[in-house]
């Protein structure tokens, strides 16, 4: 493979870093929109927020990224897929768009205002997760319109916006103290079947609508190879959901336990890497499921270069001012005021 | 305009949303440098007026981010789901423009927006002196990008199309093509006059309605200073802009004119009511020979009519009255920036002492860069019609077989969310102007690594 057939799949690639970067990232910023509801005291509406206050923006800049990345080495498949969902993109940026405004709104509006944002807040944080899951359901399926491809859609929906609200719990445990932390467990304990379910499923569904997919999982000798794949995700699974029992992670007295209490995310976040992992290996070489190759919808060699070289100055770059902002807002979450 | 279809429907929604959208990014793109001055004012003269003004307008700041980014990725989305065709074909010019703003610019600014944001305390006053710097630096760089691929669909250069595709042959010429450099310099000092009569219009706010503070005069002057020195600037730009556009786009120079038959010495319309059916003006009011000698700097310089561009020229009515009302905008900015600039002096930079009806002008004025900025880009994009990229690629080309039905749901969802939101912004700016300054202390210290002062402790408002 010369260098210029191997740039479709470096961008396939950036791609997919890019998606999981955003399921990730702002993963937890919608879950915890969607949690909101849940926490009852108003000071403790405020500390969610806070805590993914500087964060959220740079998160959702991932899901630009990775589209933008479509839009840019594969133009022709970016027609054929965002036109395929149109209404469901629709949707999702409605959805994010609220959730958006509402997180500048809530505080900045009249008191008597904020809890029509804070409806707002969840509102978009539920839309948005739904349709994120409904497009990746349809995009897995090869944009299939079978009724049987859309309850699959319909199903990762609600799995993804399950796997949105652990992370988002996660992500309080990691960020809270006393006694929303502890909600924060119980919230994550019950999201926890949501998101098993939803990967099973997906697991099993997968192999059975594409053959392509089937083959390439199931043939001699792959099938050994990639047993660590799904041994992986289950482990992680499981000891995530073992650590919300442990004192470790939250104890009744928040100065002396509570040392693990970053690990749920990050094995959350593992989950998803595995999960990534698999779907790309589903799917490569493919853009859209056995219809498009990234080699038939790849842009000029040119084009791609120009951006390649861009990538390689400043998505190091990226990762490094975005370790800086986390250490920076490191800790337990206080209150955000405007310095 | 006959019927809905679903070009007509893709458009309206994209106008709907570039309209919307561009309200904000014109904003933060020279508030960003706004702010950055007042936060050096504060650290430099420990005036609490200036940490006040910051404090202020770092809110209305914020909001207005967050709704240019939602709107912003909105866009981002729509050529996918709209205009297909748009990155089919010209996707290896426009991609890379595209990516190089979400690489250079979108993160760095969403980035350091939250140290900017609520950094004080946990950072060193120069870290966030520099995040300030790199949001105010990211927000223009994004204009760079922006206003290149914009430019490069009025004035394509640097390309060749193979099969109808466009492949780029030259980088340099591509970014920098010939409408480029004067449509930057024009938005970012459209830009600058936003900001600068909205803070000149809420501080007249304050002082008509009592909500004055110390910061309104030090506000006050900034705006209006800001104003009367970049008004002229821009309206030398407009110009060069204008010129610039009669050399590559002529027929859209003669829609915003009313020029229908090419004329020599042709006359400055002040007023007219243009026909399209009989291709003509009525109730044509103007100034003989100054359009001419504006556009030529020649009395008796020639106009190229309509006529020579038939079906190939934009509508005529949206691009005259909008350059009149863009033109119009301007020179009353002029007139008020440089009255307030002398009465504020008159009154010792006290703004508590103006006259009531320099104060109410202002206030009137508080959005005029809005309004001169939609006329303006619906002149310059209208003006491009009916192509997409000038000469070369038709809109109609380009739109999505998407249902006309699903357009037009997903038009209407826009329309609502966009409506209730623009009303929400400008009932929030009204009502973060009237609250009393700001001048809480600052916020959490960090007292050990991963630990910061309980809320309880603290007073000021809380959250984002």
């Amino acid at each position: 493979m010369d260098f210029d057939t191997f740039l479709p799949v470096l961008f396939w690639l950036l791609m997919g870093v890019s998606m999981l970067a955003y399921v990730a990232l702002d993963g937890y910023d919608l879950g915890v929109g969607m949690l909101l509801p849940l926490a009852r005291r108003d000071e403790d509406r405020d500390l969610m927020v806070a805590s993914i206050g500087p964060f959220w923006d740079a998160n959702e800049t991932w899901l630009v990224l990775g589209v933008g990345l479509l839009l840019i080495a594969f133009p022709k498949a970016h027609g054929v897929i965002l036109g395929a969902l149109y209404l469901p993109v629709a949707v999702m940026l409605l959805g994010l768009i609220l959730r958006g405004v509402a997180f500048d709104f809530r505080v900045k509006a009249q008191a008597r205002h904020k809890p029509l944002w804070n409806h707002a807040f969840f509102a978009g944080s539920l839309l948005a997760s739904l349709s994120q899951g409904w497009m990746l359901g349809r995009y897995v399926t090869g944009l299939a319109d079978t009724p049987a491809a859309m309850a699959f859609a319909a199903w990762v929906a609600v799995a993804l916006t399950a796997t949105y609200v652990l992370l988002g719990a996660c992500w309080l445990v990691l960020k809270m103290e006393g006694a929303l932390q502890q909600k924060a467990v119980a919230w994550a304990k019950a999201a926890w079947p949501g998101m098993v379910l939803g990967l099973l499923l997906v697991s099993v569904a997968t192999p059975l609508i594409s053959h392509t997919v089937r083959e390439r999982w199931f043939s001699f000798p792959n099938v050994l190879a990639l047993l660590p794949v799904p041994l992986m995700t289950g482990l992680c699974l499981v000891a995530l959901r073992a650590l919300l029992n442990s004192h470790h992670v939250c104890g009744p007295d928040p100065k002396t336990s509570g040392k693990l209490c970053w690990l749920p995310l990050a094995l959350a976040i593992g989950v998803l890497f595995m999960g990534a992992f698999g779907l790309a290996f589903s799917l490569y070489p493919y853009v859209l499921l056995d219809q498009l190759t990234v080699w038939q919808v790849a842009s000029d060699p040119s084009s791609l270069k120009l951006i390649l070289a861009g990538c390689a100055i400043s998505l190091p770059a990226i990762a490094g001012y975005t370790v800086f902002v986390y250490r920076v807002f490191g800790g337990k979450t206080g209150a955000l005021t405007y310095g | 305009m006959e019927h809905l279809d679903t070009l007509m429907l893709s458009r309206m929604q994209f106008a709907a949303n570039i309209t919307f959208h561009i309200l904000f990014p014109t904003i933060s793109i020279a508030m960003g440098w706004v702010l950055l001055f007042m936060r050096w004012r504060w650290l430099r003269t420990q005036d609490t007026a200036w940490l006040g003004a910051w404090r202020l307008w770092t809110k209305v700041f914020a909001l207005t981010f967050a709704l240019g980014v939602v709107s912003g990725v909105t866009m981002s989305f729509q050529f996918g789901t709209n205009w297909p065709g748009f990155m089919e074909r010209v996707g290896n010019i426009a991609g890379p423009l595209l990516g190089y703003e979400v690489l250079t610019a979108f993160f760095l600014e969403a980035t350091f927006l939250g140290v900017m944001l609520f950094g004080h305390g946990r950072v060193s006053e120069r870290a966030h002196l520099v995040a300030n710097f790199l949001v105010a630096f990211g927000t223009t760089m994004s204009a760079f990008w922006i206003l290149s691929l914009n430019s490069w669909l009025h004035t394509p250069q640097g390309y060749s199309i193979v099969n109808g595709e466009f492949h780029a042959t030259d980088w340099l010429a591509i970014v920098f093509n010939p409408s480029f450099p004067y449509r930057l310099t024009h938005v970012l000092l459209a830009s600058g006059l936003t900001v600068a009569f909205l803070m000149a219009g809420w501080s007249a706010w304050q002082e008509l309605r009592g909500h004055a503070n110390a910061s309104t005069p030090k506000v006050m002057r900034l705006g209006l200073s800001v104003a009367a020195v970049l008004i002229p600037l821009q309206i030398l730009a407009g110009d060069a802009h204008g010129l610039n556009t009669l050399k590559h786009q002529p027929q859209k120079i003669a829609a915003m004119e009313g020029v229908w038959q090419t004329e020599r010495g042709a006359p400055l319309l002040l007023f007219a009511w243009p026909d399209e059916a009989t291709r003509s003006n009525k109730f044509e009011v103007g100034v003989p020979h100054l359009a001419s000698l504006i556009l030529t700097h020649d009395a008796q310089g020639e106009i190229r009519g309509l006529d020579e561009f038939k079906g190939e020229h934009p509508p005529v009515k949206p691009l005259f009255f909008g350059f009149r009302i863009m033109v119009g905008t301007g020179m009353l900015m002029l007139v008020v920036s440089w009255l307030g600039v002398w009465q504020l002096r008159r009154a010792q930079w006290q703004s508590g002492t103006l006259p009531r009806w320099l104060l109410g002008a202002l206030f009137a004025m508080t959005f005029s860069g809005w309004v001169a900025t939609v006329a303006g880009w619906y002149v310059t994009e209208i003006g491009r019609q009916p192509f997409m990229v000038y000469g070369l690629v038709r809109t109609a080309d380009l739109v999505t077989k998407t249902l006309a039905s699903h357009v037009a749901m997903s038009l209407v969802g826009y329309l609502v969310v966009y409506l209730s939101l623009l009303a929400a912004y400008i009932g929030v700016l009204r009502y973060l102007v009237s609250k009393p300054m700001d001048l809480g202390p600052a916020p959490a210290k960090v007292i050990r690594k991963g630990h910061v002062q309980s809320p309880a402790t603290l007073s000021g408002p809380q959250g984002a």
